[in-house]
């Protein structure tokens, strides 16, 4: 299902791959064009630069000639940067699971939340959800109504409430009704916004003095199209609020995610999920292989 | 971003010794063109773009005469931020002749802005005499409706709606005859997000321009968007037709090189730069500052402005910077000061690089600009004595100034607590390093 969506509209990238393996000698405009490639997948320069040179030292060290050999070694070298992450901490057993959900505005954060409570559902978790987005015109709403769509508990409270006050009502609605599984949808924020992370750094401490060792996971929902600036966001909420992991959004369209590699080089941060359509299912949790895979073929 | 951090630096350490006199030869192009390259590459603006991009500065480059106070590498840079504010083109104003009510239609992705974009629309065009109704055609996001609805109550916007039930085409078209008969001025339609990849979405919205006949359809692209930006404003272009761009999130830090991508393949002009979260954070696009911010070099510009227009000689800008060190500075320091600043036009950005943005987040870009205007008056209502000497200020001082100015005490007053704030400011930079950028505002 993800190749199928991720390939979508890969026809000419794949075809400009084709045609750079399918070259029979390998040239100075090879590396440039595998080069020129991944850097028009987001990959950024560093990186596509870095991944490029890694490429050519395998060719040469391993003598490979043809342009299966070549494609291989690229996929190599790709999943070589995102190594296996570990696993989930709400997959340990604990009586509430808190996962706060951050992100800069339009990211997706509220549609990603609703289709982790539908997967967590599905496996037989409770999950409830705070709807801390107390900014955004309508974000309560909108949660609610995802709410009702996967039959899972929104706690909310008036537009313009205090969003660390949504959470630990959310908290204590959680423990009285037995809900083992908290997602807090905060509003989106530009990362460079002081007084906003100083109100994200508010709700994080919340949850931190409620439930212990909360938040569980603090996931940066990143949009799929986004460029070199995710590098920039993820450090920031990192530094913040602790991002624990990505959720790479928006992969059903053309965009390709290459940002994710210098995220997860520089920061050490796994991608968890990635979105893939509209659908309530369609968020999937993150492949190495499967994306890799899907970027090349 | 370490090739953005060390890149003013590189480049001017490439040509340090190689100030010399003549027209630029082809090794000085691309020398600078190699970091240029690398400079637009990072600011998202895309690969194919970037590569026509530098092909265009080379040829104008090559051969072009050296100016007596810069040095090749500065000559280069400042042929690519011409060439860049002629690619990202005028600012483009709303085309709102013909027969009333113009119909503006807002189209883009998911999550790009486009509601919020619409009532900030609204704001700013009532704000020149139109009379706006606002058209909720976004049926499929939950609460889309709801949003603009309640933006159109906080703003009071009127709002046509009917619910998610109806094909949004018929909403779109009730909504313009609803503005006709109600006297709307400019009907804005806020569409619902999609890729420009699928196909019956885009359909969706060729039928839309196809019932109303829209003055305008504008693309709203998050000022974020990474190589994608060429696919997507080809996309909405080839299939719907735009007639200009609005770039959200530019508060961000991110340097919006895909302006400069979706410019080329479109055509179209920028229109809009949304700037902050508030109703009012929409700007008119200038094309300098937005190329400045891009090429990510505000202190080699800022340099070159220098050396060509104010020619302020390298002692006395060393003398501003230990004024600024040593906190003798003064609101004469504060003015000439604020004047650099206005022709930068992106203190922001500068801020953010020195590591202030806390200063950012308190002070709105267009606010701030407001607030220059006010100060320069101020100051230019002092004394050269009162100017060297703020602290000599007293009652009967401000409310003169206050009245030579056109402004009240208050402002007065706030302008000399600005100023001790900056001045504290100051001292606490002069006791750290002094980020690359910022000295190179400052000297």
């Amino acid at each position: 299902m993800l190749r199928e969506s991720l390939s979508r509209t890969r026809q000419a990238f794949i075809g400009k791959l084709t045609a750079v393996f399918g070259a029979s000698e390998l040239t100075d405009d090879t590396w440039d064009e595998v080069e020129a490639l991944l850097i028009q997948a987001d990959l950024g320069v560093e990186t596509a630069l870095e991944v490029t040179q890694t490429l050519r030292r395998k060719v040469s060290s391993e003598g490979l000639t043809t342009r299966v050999q070549l494609k291989t070694a690229l996929k190599e070298t790709l999943l070589e940067m995102l190594p296996e992450p570990s696993p989930l901490a709400l997959d340990e057993p604990r009586q509430l699971s808190v996962v706060l959900v951050v992100g800069t505005n339009g990211s997706g954060k509220t549609t990603t939340i609703a289709k982790l409570a539908r997967r967590f559902a599905d496996q037989g978790r409770r999950p409830i959800l705070a709807a801390a987005d107390t900014f955004r015109a309508a974000a309560i709403d909108q949660l609610k109504v995802w709410g009702e769509r996967v039959n899972v508990p929104v706690i909310a409270a008036q537009p313009g409430a205090d969003p660390g006050a949504v959470t630990y009502d959310a908290i204590r609605a959680a423990r009285a009704r037995g809900y083992d599984l908290l997602f807090v949808d905060t509003a989106g924020r530009l990362h460079t916004k002081y007084n906003l992370m100083e109100e994200l750094k508010k709700v994080h401490h919340v949850a931190a003095k409620n439930v212990h060792e909360a938040p569980h996971e603090v996931w940066l929902v990143l949009d799929g199209i986004t460029g070199q600036n995710a590098l920039q966001q993820a450090k920031h909420f990192k530094a913040d609020v602790g991002v624990t992991g990505v959720i790479v959004t928006k992969l059903d369209s053309s965009a390709r995610g290459g940002m994710i590699f210098s995220i997860t080089r520089d920061l050490d941060l796994p991608v968890r999920y990635i979105g893939i359509g509209e659908g309530l299912d369609d968020l999937i949790p993150f492949s190495a292989p499967d994306f890799v895979a899907a970027l090349l073929d | 971003m370490p090739v953005f951090e060390g890149l003013s630096g590189r480049l001017q350490d490439i040509f340090k010794d190689l100030r010399k006199r003549g027209k630029l030869n082809e090794a000085d192009v691309d020398n600078a063109l190699r970091e240029i390259r690398l400079a637009l590459l990072e600011a998202d603006v895309h690969y194919s773009v970037v590569k026509a991009f530098t092909r265009r500065v080379r040829e104008r480059a090559v051969g072009v005469e050296v100016a007596k106070s810069l040095t090749p590498g500065q000559q280069v840079v400042k042929i690519v931020h011409e060439e860049l504010i002629r690619t990202l083109g005028h600012s483009g104003q709303l085309d709102l002749r013909g027969n009333t009510p113009h119909v503006v239609m807002l189209v883009g992705l998911q999550g790009s802005g486009k509601t919020t974009t619409a009532a900030k629309l609204a704001l700013h065009l009532r704000k020149q005499g139109q009379i706006p109704l606002m058209v909720a055609a976004d049926t499929y996001r939950p609460a889309a409706v709801d949003q603009l609805v309640a933006l159109g109550k906080q703003l009071n916007i009127p709002v046509h709606e009917e619910g998610v039930d109806r094909a949004p085409t018929d909403i779109a078209y009730n909504g313009v005859e609803k503005g006709k008969r109600e006297n709307a001025s400019l009907v804005i339609i806020d569409t619902a997000g999609r890729l420009q990849i699928d196909p019956d979405m885009m359909d969706e919205l060729v039928s839309i321009r196809d019932r109303v006949s829209p003055a305008e359809i504008l693309l709203v692209a998050d000022a974020m968007t990474g190589q994608e930006a060429v696919n997507i404003a080809e996309g909405f272009n080839n299939q719907v037709g735009l007639t200009g761009l609005i770039l959200t999130k530019i508060d961000g830090d991110a340097r919006g090189g895909a302006a400069i991508s979706m410019r080329e393949v479109t055509g179209v002009p920028i229109k809009f730069l949304g700037t902050s979260e508030k109703a009012d954070g929409l700007e008119v696009f200038h094309p300098d500052r937005l190329s400045s911010r891009i090429l990510g070099m505000g202190d080699v510009l800022s340099l070159i402005e220098r050396a060509e227009t104010l020619e302020i000689e390298e002692e006395e800008a060393l003398a501003m910077q230990q004024k600024m060190r040593t906190a003798s500075f003064t609101l004469e320091d504060f003015r000439k000061q604020l004047k650099q600043m206005k022709k930068l036009g992106s203190l922001n950005q500068i801020l953010e690089m020195a590591g202030l943005g806390q200063a950012v987040d308190q002070i709105e870009p267009e606010a701030l600009d407001r607030q220059l205007k006010v100060f320069e008056a101020i100051m230019n209502s002092m004394t050269p004595h009162e100017r060297e000497r703020p602290r000599i200020l007293n009652a009967s001082r401000r409310k003169r100034i206050a009245a030579g100015s056109g402004t009240s005490v208050q402002d007065v007053n706030q302008l000399i607590k600005q100023f001790q704030t900056a001045q504290r400011m100051m001292k606490k930079l002069s006791k750290q390093k002094l980020p690359a950028n910022f000295r190179g505002l400052l000297g």
